[in-house]
């Protein structure tokens, strides 16, 4: 029922997609806030990406699109942090905008096609074969995570951890918070629109509707991975994330191959993630003691 | 080290809920004053630490730290020269974060030539546990160990640690071993009483418990209406009894104020 072939394309979203799973970790669990910005600047990497690709740089859409991404994670939290706005309306707000920046970019068409266009993937496939697109992901998904984990291990690192752990500590310290959580929602948009890049090249297509639902898929995710690897520290955490963004693609292709409509996946993902953070709390579950002190 | 001129703070002016919480406050530590303040719910206390921190903006005065103008300071700012522990224990640490990545946090304060990307080193790491040592509470081999799996009193040891890692110019104390029992309470007191002794800290301390506010430091200022009532002189200061304040208290025209003290 499962080919080598489904095998493969698993892997290689699931690699793909944890970068968006690696933001989320940063913005919902370390810094707890739930930035909405991420559908919007998933698509942004997306339009950025296809754009630069069809205008012959596929390597410097990568930059470009985290550039953008980042540019988008700043405005959301200007919006937070400057002018007050809640946090969940400024990450709404932002992507609303950025539906309509996101049209610009593709030259107001809702699609970008690629099919005869040069791609980081079809660049390096000489030389890694059938894993032309594997390989690549990989390397990028655990460069990531890893420089994501060591980010968060220095001081600038440290000051957004606390921003999310106890900010009652953080206003009597020395921490601007302010300054931490544009770092933070920057570095965690970058990631995010780096995901949307790197699918948009590999999917050979962009569209205006690539993000929709992404949050919830990337919480997804984040929630599989901690559920897979409950112990350990950051690295742990990172690498959980990794494995659930996988396990979650396995998953979706096992749906598929159930002959479930491709429509109801995202109806999943909802409901995945909604018990997944509901069920802890039932007043039945809640005996045991929440594992946040 | 710190004075205040003529503070004033008035919380929701114009409003049915209209607080005049600072008026006209007046206060000045010499270096390595370390002043206690009496004073019943609602005096101002609290708040003068907040117009000192920068929790909020002050209506009129001025505040002077180590002669240099804070007034308009943002508190991130002022918290580099400004140490402050709360009276609940969860407030001072990171729950999540390890017992040496909290003390990684509160040095930021003293590496401002250190670049916001480097780790903690094992130097870093041999000082933390020399003064997690001086604690006496075996703090120096749980250094991995999330801070919330600590109890209530080592939090707040863990708290006045941070907050004097690098020696602050002015320590706000706000009744900070309040929530503890009172074994433990004193043990954070006495720690407190240490660490402000060695390294010469200007101190102000809250507390509802009058022995302690006259035995400590070296000043005692009592707290009423958001004005400062009485500063007891250094020689009443040392012979004057708790239910001698109680009567000062009393005949300043606070008659329940009896029953917010713990007079043991």
């Amino acid at each position: 029922m499962i080919s080598f072939a489904v095998i493969l394309s698993a892997l290689e979203l699931g690699c793909i997609y944890s970068l968006v799973a690696l933001a989320l970790l940063l913005s919902f669990r370390v810094l707890n806030i739930a930035d909405m910005t991420t559908d919007g600047s998933f698509t942004l990497g997306c339009a950025v990406s296809a754009t630069l690709a069809v205008a012959g740089h596929p390597l410097l859409a990568i930059p470009a699109a985290m550039a953008c991404g980042a540019a988008a994670g700043f405005i959301t939290a200007a919006l937070q942090t400057q002018l007050k706005v809640p946090s969940i309306l400024a990450g709404i707000i932002t992507n609303t905008g950025l539906y309509t920046v996101n049209l610009a970019v593709m030259g107001f068409s809702s699609n970008v096609n690629m099919l005869k266009t040069q791609t980081l993937f079809t660049l390096v496939r000489p030389f890694f074969g059938t894993f032309y697109r594997l390989v690549p992901a990989a390397v990028i998904a655990a460069a990531v995570a890893a420089a994501l984990v060591l980010f968060l291990k220095t001081r600038l690192g440290l000051s957004i951890r606390a921003t999310g752990d106890n900010p009652d500590m953080v206003r009597a310290s020395s921490i601007n918070t302010s300054f931490t959580i544009t770092v933070g929602l920057c570095v965690s948009n970058a990631c995010t629109a780096l995901s949307g890049a790197l699918i948009a090249q590999y999917q050979k297509t962009a569209d205006i509707s690539m993000g929709t639902g992404m949050v919830i898929i990337g919480l997804a995710s984040l929630i599989i991975g901690e559920t897979l690897v409950r112990r350990g520290k950051l690295w742990g955490k990172a690498l959980g994330v990794v494995l659930g963004s996988i396990l979650y693609r396995f998953i979706m292709a096992i749906a598929l191959r159930l002959d479930l409509p491709s429509e109801c996946l995202k109806l999943i993902s909802a409901v995945i993630v909604a018990l997944a953070i509901g069920l802890p709390n039932l007043p039945t579950a809640r005996k045991g003691g929440g594992k946040k002190c | 080290m710190l004075t205040l001129q003529n503070v004033s703070k008035t919380f929701n002016p114009g409003t049915v809920n209209e607080k005049t919480a600072l008026s006209g406050i007046d206060l000045h530590l010499e270096r390595g004053d370390f002043v206690t303040i009496l004073g019943s719910n609602g005096a101002g206390k609290s708040t003068l630490f907040g117009a000192i921190a920068g929790s909020f903006p002050i209506d009129s005065g001025k505040i002077l730290l180590d002669g240099a103008d804070v007034t308009a300071l943002p508190d991130y700012k002022r918290s580099k020269y400004i140490g402050r522990l709360f009276q609940d224990p969860l407030k001072g640490t990171a729950p999540n974060m390890t017992i040496q990545e909290n003390l990684a946090l509160a040095y930021l304060r003293a590496s401002g030539r250190r670049s916001p990307f480097s780790m903690i080193t094992a130097a870093d790491r041999r000082e933390f546990r020399e003064r997690l040592a001086q604690l006496e509470l075996g703090l120096e081999d749980r250094m991995e160990q999330p801070v919330g799996l600590l109890s209530g009193g080592q939090r707040q040891a863990l708290t006045l640690l941070m907050a004097t890692l690098v020696t602050p110019k002015l320590l706000l104390l706000d009744e900070h071993t309040a929530a503890l029992d009172p074994a433990t309470a004193e043990k954070v007191l006495s720690l407190t009483e240490k660490i402000v002794a060695e390294h010469h800290i200007t101190c102000l301390m809250i507390t509802h418990n009058i022995p302690s506010a006259l035995n400590l430091g070296n000043r005692t200022i009592m707290m009423r209406e958001g004005r400062i009532a009485l500063e007891l002189e250094p020689e009443t200061r040392k012979t004057i009894t708790t239910a001698e304040l109680l009567t000062i208290f009393r005949t300043q025209g606070v008659e329940s104020d009896r029953i917010l003290f713990s007079a043991e």
